[in-house]
């Protein structure tokens, strides 16, 4: 047996998916951009699936502007927003602690740009405060970029409050769904939603493509230069077998997802009841407003890769977001952003699961972990202080 | 892969795994807040280590690191065994990731600490500067 638990990294592409992707490069070869039959044919595929994928999130067609991915549809909002700031005189950025790298390291670059950005606290439970997001809106605020759900800890945001806050006092509101598309219910428009990423193999979709949407009239513009596709806003022959094969798999994810999810959330309950019996552990984030599929413990006197490397071991892939999996000496900046002291964020875990997991794979996780747990608490001088006393326990 | 398979093996089947009771000198280096501790303990007769034993907490590469160590220096003369470099360590694991290395200092630190700690205990002189802390800039705050 093997578990594939490390479904927010990426997720197994959809068979419907695969197969939509294979008939496309197969039949419809042709460059969307070329006028004679076999082009234009790939244009009404494109055309298709942009506006599949519209419906699907309650956008119009032409607010779906195809990317590489999440990494770029975050890059390209944000820089955007902030560029047409700027030019009324805007130079304020506003986010929170736990955003994707996508988002941190865009507005790192921008802040040495000239611009000022403010990055929010979040509680314990890994959420953000709609009234700090309100108190910290100001009259030359360009921008409010908040995920819909977190990558290591899957918090939801109370991206509705948000929204509407952003909404009423005129300000561009973007948010990093990349973890949350597919997951739960999303309606950009009811939503009040400016603009949003999202990344196809995140849903079982393929990997290199994802959508940024931006509602009519937020501005874009263009981090690639080049030809005139995607309403001259992203150069670059479109990507047509994955831009299929996203479609196809956003379809069957949010088509089935008041089956699926109900499914996946028992399946995490029921995980994360098992591991809190491990003592000295802690689950991060709040129990309740998180991804049906995410579960992350911190577990002391442990330290997470050595985790990793026994569990693929035992048959189970995670994730962690101790130092030495990120290649930096620090953990994670979202464990650090909940108040936990370093060593106590080295011992994280990470499982995400997707409806492909069973009840019977959550049970043998549950004695598994605790097993190899105990194996490094044994072999750990951290742990070996805990235990006489020498060092007090945190969690 | 991340790891050479040396440096599996001994993260899988750690050599000199476990605690001493008697032991005549203990060294621990390393920083919880980085994420790496290892404490080292060795038993010395007529100046030669005959038993070492280690503890760790940290990632594959620095149990792999502490393993490889201990199987260096057991059976050695005290002075073969302050000799141990990092490097020594690096090649007889096949290798480590650059943002690994310092897992194999803080192994050579281990080492040094324990010995130290033997000379402490027995009143035996030593040159402080053979001791000195290692040019990682990560393990040293």
């Amino acid at each position: 047996m093997y578990i594939y638990a490390d479904n927010a990294a990426t997720t197994k592409t959809s068979p419907a998916a695969a197969a939509a992707m294979m008939k496309c490069m197969e039949e419809s070869y042709g460059n969307p951009s070329s006028l004679h039959s076999v082009g234009q044919k790939a244009a009404e595929v494109l055309q298709k699936a942009r506006e599949e994928i519209a419906a699907l999130l309650g956008a119009d067609f032409n607010e779906i502007y195809f990317t590489s991915g999440g990494s770029e549809a975050d890059n390209q909002a944000i820089r955007s927003a902030a560029l047409f700031g700027a030019k009324k005189g805007k130079k304020h950025l506003i986010s929170t602690k736990i955003e994707h790298h996508a988002v941190l390291h865009t507005l790192n670059k921008l802040e040495k740009e000239g611009f000022e950005v403010s990055l929010l606290d979040v509680g314990e439970d890994g959420i953000v405060k709609a009234q700090d997001v309100a108190d910290a809106i100001r009259e030359d605020t360009a921008l409010v970029t908040i995920m819909y759900a977190n990558n290591e800890i899957g918090t939801l945001q109370p991206i509705d409050e948000i929204a509407q806050i952003c909404h009423e006092k005129k300000v561009l509101f973007h948010t990093d769904a990349v973890q949350a598309v597919g997951h739960v219910p999303i309606n950009v428009h009811e939503q009040h939603i400016d603009m949003l990423s999202l990344s196809a193999h995140k849903f079982h979709g393929p990997r290199g493509i994802g959508v940024l949407y931006a509602r009519k009239g937020a501005p874009l513009f263009n981090l690639i230069e080049g030809g005139a596709q995607e309403r001259g806003r992203r150069a670059g022959t479109e990507n047509l077998p994955a831009i299929v094969g996203m479609a196809v798999a956003l379809k069957e994810a949010i088509d089935g997802m008041e089956t699926s999810e109900p499914k996946v959330e028992k399946l995490r309950d029921r995980l994360i009841e098992g591991l809190s019996e491990v003592p000295h552990s802690k689950l991060n984030g709040d129990p309740k407003k998180r991804l049906p599929g995410n579960v992350n413990f911190c577990f002391e006197g442990i330290e997470g890769e050595s985790l990793l490397l026994l569990l693929d071991q035992k048959g189970i892939a995670a994730s962690s977001g101790s130092a030495c999996t990120s290649g930096s000496l620090d953990p994670s900046h979202v464990l650090l952003a909940l108040g936990l002291p370093h060593e106590v964020a080295h011992g994280s875990l990470r499982l995400s699961i997707s409806e492909n997991n069973t009840e019977e794979e959550i049970e043998y996780m549950i004695k598994a972990i605790p097993e190899v747990v105990d194996y490094l608490r044994n072999i750990s001088p951290v742990w070996e202080d805990l235990e006489k006393g020498e060092k007090e326990h945190v969690i | 892969m991340l790891y050479s398979e040396k440096v599996m093996d001994h993260f899988q089947n750690p050599r000199n795994l476990g605690k001493m009771e008697d032991a005549d000198g203990i060294g621990e280096v390393g920083n919880a807040k980085c994420g790496d501790i290892m404490k080292m303990y060795i038993k010395v007769n007529d100046g030669v280590i005959t038993d070492v034993k280690f503890n760790t907490f940290g990632c594959g590469s620095a149990i792999a690191s502490s393993s490889m160590a201990t199987e260096m220096i057991k059976g050695k003369p005290i002075e073969e065994a302050l000799q141990l470099s990092n490097k020594a360590v690096v090649e007889a694991l096949d290798g480590l990731p650059t943002h690994k290395i310092h897992c194999s200092v803080l192994a050579e630190e281990a080492v040094k600490a324990a010995v130290k700690d033997y000379y402490d205990k027995n009143g035996i002189s030593y040159d402080e500067n053979e001791f000195a802390p290692g040019n990682c800039p990560h393990c040293h705050e």
